[in-house]
């Protein structure tokens, strides 16, 4: 069995799909037991695969047997190992939450959703997983045609959301694939290791065309990743789709696509050519810092609450551009970290969102008021994710911005760091204006003698289903907080290989 | 005269360039979303015309071996391929030295069955096909596109159901008018 | 000499108010019993410290490492002289603040007692976390926890006031601390690559050059705005809208002494005295102080609402403590250590004073107070002996500190300080002498007190009188506070 591990990560989700797309027609109450289980078998795949990468090294999977470049290959290494088990594990907490808001929100949809919501999370784990440049064009577009059905499912504003999410992610992935032409008319090859080792063989680092492929693909994959100023289509599909389409897209589609950038940094085009051969640095990660402050800026003008938070998922696709393009290990080590520590940051704003939304059928920042008194649980949940994002110790955002700061600071980039530190004061003025309002309610009470007193607050928590998978986000994001060292130990061992600058 | 010369040995590339710009000008500037959406048709085809394109050599023909034996080789003798395939790449020679090889192994293949079957040797050149990878791939594409355009009319359709239009400025203000 | 020992105690002594917040909250429907459990933790909490006392007292150090978090870095507890004096005061100063709490409380039967006592809980957890850190990462983030857990204290009232100063609270703290701080923490991180590890003589000397130790100087400086520098100070008047338990703990001993110990401490562990006094960089510290403590006491003469008048009064007196560690001089180091004891105890007697004033008449404003030593007495008594600490005038603790921080300007030749001191001194004794004499002496007609009050309820009462006492038996007996900021600043002056 942990042989077959890496396929299995994706099979188990994508077989289980079309079970669930043909027995949930005539069982409906099966699909999510069906659902979780193949999700559960995903996770523990990942993380036997992560295991075996720790073990022995990098995992060459053959898929059927052809050996490459003809056959597609699934390369495993600690990245790809790490990646997939944050995205499993984002995925299984999104299904345990969907439990009853899918019955809710689409009565009449729930197989189909279900289907579409496993052949999403398949598509993303083939884009982590796979080694093939086409292979990863195709898994783009699966992943992308089920976000957009995903998207359509919630009221009239999504749909015209995901028709512009549409139109924007097919030129998206048209570039990128357009991006792998080129560098196929060059090296001949769609293998992405074998494509490195092409262009280092042949010397192919001065030519125009993977100049071209490699602005295609950057570009390309920059729209599908919602990097300012290409965001255009994020905030309305994100903050209209169904409150469960939005918890699983949220904080998996963006991350997987900077998952797909770094991995076109380091093994296709490889560090010497992106940061050396190119030298681009000081531009791009002076457009990111433009990204994130301009984001964290549109972010205080939202009312709106899930709107608000996709403008934070813009400005964290900032930190992380910009964190690749500083050239040094301690920025990668940080973007790598963020992948993952962002994912379960978004997950819990986004799962708090939802909730709220559950409760009160309010979009705006208001509809949290009083909730202290009413959900504490769920508050306490949210805290974690909301100081995590603000980047208070010790949970996890802290120490990605410990590691990207670190990062500016070595390469010099005092912007970069500048810009970070702005973005945590704006998150902070975010979340408390949130906390307060939940707090102390929207309206200030003048004078101090209402004595409403403890004994009379009502506590009507959310769903069991629905506070246990924020719950266990807020755990997984001190967790990773304080297992930071031994995660990036790991990413810092997978770095060594590219000789990334070191040292101030 | 060195200008005109250029764009007509590469030809090719400036047709797709300009289907390609012709879509993406559909896709962000037309007001109809379905005329978007056959926007998003021709920019598709573009690059479906460009793989093709550069998968083709002067005086080749289709890939196809002729009385398309190569699909009868034996299972035994698809093995040997194998692993022909899989020395050549372990020799750390490139790809394409590898594909070469691999075809010639075929090629050697396919002339002994040929023998055996008491047909006259066929002369099998590489050189004589055009690339047959790009089609596959573009096969998955086009795949992929009617998948996307499929998609892409369905909330086309679903978006005329709700605002009983198709112009995007209309639904606009359809929503505005709600809140 | 310098043994070192292995002991999970400060650990405990740090978690256990953390820990104490589940029995509160789950007592949260008896209220006697939840003021059990908040005095249990504070006696705990006391008696853990005070065990770690004789083997502080005999130059050993306590030590643990509680999580390896980074590469290097670790969240680490060590308790040495100067954390010890601090604990000691933060912990001794919860019990009696507790029995104060629980009087005004009730006196006023203010709302939302469970989150108030929780909350009170936790900041002490991270009071006692920063007086134990070992190093500059554990400091900050106990340091940020103690922010976070203020809050809910602050906007206790959850008026538009109480919102505003709520807003205030945190923008001041998080901007500073965020934005310059934690910049600072990454660079010493980055150009040592050490664990951050607090050295009596500091660890950066070597690392940076004196443009980059200035820089760093002024950015920890400002940054640990909970020390009240200006122009980052106006947060504590903001804050006083909070009850004033919360008033005489957090914002006159547990906060902001909490800022001006995370500046002792990068001072004296970070840089190193030694460095200081190469690149001659006590001087601009010196200075920074003098015209917070100058400043601050002029603003102090100009309000009239008591606890305000205190608040500015605070942000002088914790200029002082900065000024004298600045003098970079044995006993002006030692004489700013020791103030972290003596102004706390005098300070909060008049924190509950104010307090009392409150509960049992309702009054805020000064000019609503004269005649008010008829109506209560100890109430007004105890003000005075918290006032002559303050000042520094014998009969109470502060004399002491201040005699040493004077010992440290004339040490080090600096004629500018001492006058600096001194006139502070009389501006001091300008803004707290007229309220003690109006209260006691003045002609009948002139009394704004036509019917008898009586003292405010007896937990606060007692509470009062305990630190009055306290204060004033500190100057007969200034042990152990003394012997601990010595030895502090033994060990700092010449590791």
């Amino acid at each position: 069995m942990t042989e077959q591990a890496p396929a299995l990560i994706l099979l188990i989700p994508f077989l289980t799909s079309i079970l669930v797309a043909m027995i949930g027609i005539a069982y409906r109450g099966i699909c999510w037991y069906l659902a979780l289980i193949s999700l559960a078998g995903s996770v523990c795949a990942s993380f036997t695969t992560l295991i075996r990468v720790l073990d022995e090294g990098v995992i060459r999977y053959h898929m059927g047997g052809w050996a490459p470049p003809f056959g597609i290959e699934f390369r495993v290494d600690a990245l790809n190992a790490l990646v997939s088990i944050a995205v499993s594990v984002v995925a299984f907490i999104t299904l345990v939450y969907s439990k009853e808001r899918v019955e809710t929100e689409s009565p009449n949809k729930v197989s189909q959703y279900y289907t579409l919501f496993l052949l999403l999370i398949t598509g993303l784990l083939g884009i982590v997983l796979t080694g093939d440049a086409f292979n990863l064009y195709v898994l783009l577009e699966v992943s992308a045609l089920t976000s957009y059905a995903l998207i359509a499912m919630g009221p009239k504003r999504a749909t015209l959301a995901a028709f512009k999410y549409l139109i924007m992610g097919t030129i998206g992935a048209s570039f990128y694939l357009l991006g792998v032409g080129y560098l196929y008319i060059k090296t001949g090859s769609l293998n992405m290791f074998d494509i490195q080792e092409q262009i280092v063989a042949n010397d192919l680092q001065q030519s125009p065309t993977i100049l071209v492929a490699f602005i295609l693909i950057t570009v390309g994959l920059w729209i599908k990743m919602a990097f300012f100023p290409l965001h255009a289509w994020l905030p309305n599909s994100y903050a209209f789709a169904p409150t469960t389409s939005s918890s699983i897209m949220g904080p998996l589609v963006t991350k997987v696509m900077i998952y797909v950038m770094v991995r076109m940094v380091l093994t296709v085009f490889g560090p010497v050519y992106t940061f050396e051969v190119l030298n681009w640095n000081e531009i791009v990660v002076w457009l990111s810092v433009i990204a994130i402050l301009a984001s964290s800026i549109g972010a205080l003008a939202q009312t709106d609450l899930r709107k608000m938070l996709t403008f934070l998922i813009i400005a964290e696709v900032g930190y992380m551009v910009g964190g690749t393009w500083l050239a040094n290990e301690a920025g990668m080590t940080g973007t790598i970290y963020h992948i993952i520590s962002d994912a379960f940051m978004t997950l819990c704003v986004f799962l708090f969102a939802g909730i709220i939304f559950a409760k009160t059928n309010r979009r705006d920042i208001n509809a949290v008021d009083g909730m202290f008194k009413k959900m504490p649980m769920t508050m306490i949940g949210f805290i974690v994710g909301a100081f995590s994002l603000i980047g208070i110790p010790p949970t996890a955002g802290f120490f990605s911005k410990w590691y990207l700061i670190q990062g500016g600071i070595e390469s010099g980039n005092w912007e970069y760091v500048v810009a970070l530190l702005i973005s945590s004061l704006i998150n902070a003025v975010l979340f408390f204006r949130i906390i307060e309002i939940a707090f102390f309610g929207r309206k200030p009470v003048e004078g101090h003698d209402h004595h409403h007193g403890d004994l009379h607050s009502k506590i009507c928590e959310a769903p069991a289903s629905q506070l246990i998978s924020l719950w266990g986000t807020a755990a997984i994001l001190l967790l990773i907080g304080l297992y930071n060292k031994d995660i990036a130990g790991i990413i810092q061992d997978f770095l060594l290989q590219f000789n990334l600058a070191t040292g101030g | 005269m060195e200008f005109l010369q250029h764009i007509a040995d590469s030809f090719n590339y400036w047709i797709f360039i300009i289907l390609m710009m012709i879509g993406l000008y559909a896709m962000v500037a037309k007001n109809n979303l379905v005329k978007k959406l056959i926007g998003m048709s021709i920019f598709q085809t573009a690059i479906i015309l460009f793989y093709v394109s550069i998968g083709y050599k002067e005086n080749a023909t289709i890939p196809i071996l002729s009385h398309a034996l190569i699909h009868e080789v034996h299972h035994e003798e698809a093995g040997h391929y194998k692993e022909a395939v899989q020395e050549a790449h372990h020799d750390e020679g490139n790809a394409a030295e590898a594909a070469h090889a691999a075809a010639e192994y075929a090629a050697e293949k396919a002339g002994k069955y040929l023998e055996h079957s008491d047909h006259a040797i066929l002369d099998i050149n590489p050189d004589d096909y055009v690339n047959p990878l790009v089609h596959v791939l573009m096969l998955t594409a086009i795949v992929v596109g009617v998948a996307t355009l499929g998609v892409g009319l369905a909330i086309t359709q679903k978006l005329y159901g709700e605002f009983g239009t198709v112009e995007e400025s209309e639904i606009i203000e359809a929503i505005k008018f709600e809140k | 000499m310098t043994d070192t020992i292995i002991s999970f105690t400060p650990v405990l002594a740090a978690l256990v108010s953390l820990i104490a917040v589940i029995p509160i909250a789950l007592l949260r429907k008896k209220p006697n019993l939840r003021e059990i459990a908040t005095f249990a933790a504070g006696i705990v909490k006391f008696l853990l410290v005070l065990s770690m006392l004789p083997a502080i007292l005999s130059g050993s150090k306590i030590e643990y490492t509680l999580w390896q978090i980074l590469p290097n870095m670790a969240i680490e507890f060590r308790v040495d002289s100067m954390g010890m004096l601090f604990g000691l005061v933060a912990s001794s100063l919860w019990i009696i603040t507790s029995l104060y709490s629980i009087g005004y409380m009730r006196g006023l039967k203010e709302h939302s007692q469970t989150r108030f006592f929780s909350f009170f809980a936790v900041s002490l957890s991270a009071t006692i976390g920063v007086a134990f850190s070992a190093n500059l990462f554990t400091l900050y983030l106990f340091y940020e926890m103690l922010s976070l857990a203020t809050y809910p204290l602050v906007t206790h009232h959850q008026d538009k006031e109480a919102r505003t100063g709520g807003r205030t609270y945190l923008t001041y703290l998080l901007t500073t601390s965020i934005g310059f701080v934690l910049p600072a923490l990454i660079f010493v991180y980055l150009k040592t690559g050490s664990s951050m590890d607090f050295v009596p003589g500091g660890f950066l000397e070597g690392h940076i050059g004196a443009e980059a130790a200035l820089l760093l100087l002024l950015l920890f400086t400002f940054g640990f705005a909970k020390a009240g520098i200006m122009p980052f100070h106006s947060w504590l008047p903001g804050a006083m809208v909070a009850p004033t338990p919360v008033s005489a703990l957090l914002h006159a001993v547990a906060v902001v002494k909490v800022g001006v110990f995370c500046i002792l401490r990068v001072y004296s562990g970070v840089f190193g005295i030694d460095f200081l006094c190469d690149l001659n960089l006590g001087t601009i510290i010196t200075w920074i102080a003098a015209f917070t403590i100058v400043v601050s006491s002029l603003v102090a003469l100009s309000q009239d609402n008591l606890k305000r008048r205190l608040a500015f009064s605070t942000i002088g007196q914790l200029s002082y403590i900065v000024l004298g560690m600045a003098l970079l001089t044995p006993k002006g180091v030692s004489g700013g250590i020791m103030h972290i004891a003596m102004h706390a105890f005098g300070k909060i007697t008049l924190f509950f004073c104010a307090g009392a004033i409150f509960e049992a008449t309702g009054r805020k404003y000064i000019s609503q107070m004269v005649g008010i030593g008829k109506q209560m007495p100890i109430t007004m008594a105890a003000f005075f002996i918290g006032s002559l600490s303050v000042i520094g005038i014998p009969l109470a603790g502060g004399f002491w500190s201040k005699f040493y921080l004077l010992l440290g300007t004339v040490e080090d030749g600096q004629w500018t300080m001492l006058v600096v001191l001194l006139t502070s001194s009389l501006l001091n004794a300008a803004y707290f002498f007229p309220i003690s004499f109006r209260a006691f002496f003045c002609k009948p007609e002139d009394s704004q007190f036509e019917n008898k009050v009586d003292e405010a309820h007896p937990c606060a009462v007692i509470a009062l009188a305990t630190t009055a006492l306290i204060t004033a038996i500190l100057f007969v007996y200034p042990e152990p506070f003394f012997s601990l900021a010595e030895a502090a600043a033994a060990k700092f002056t010449n590791p």
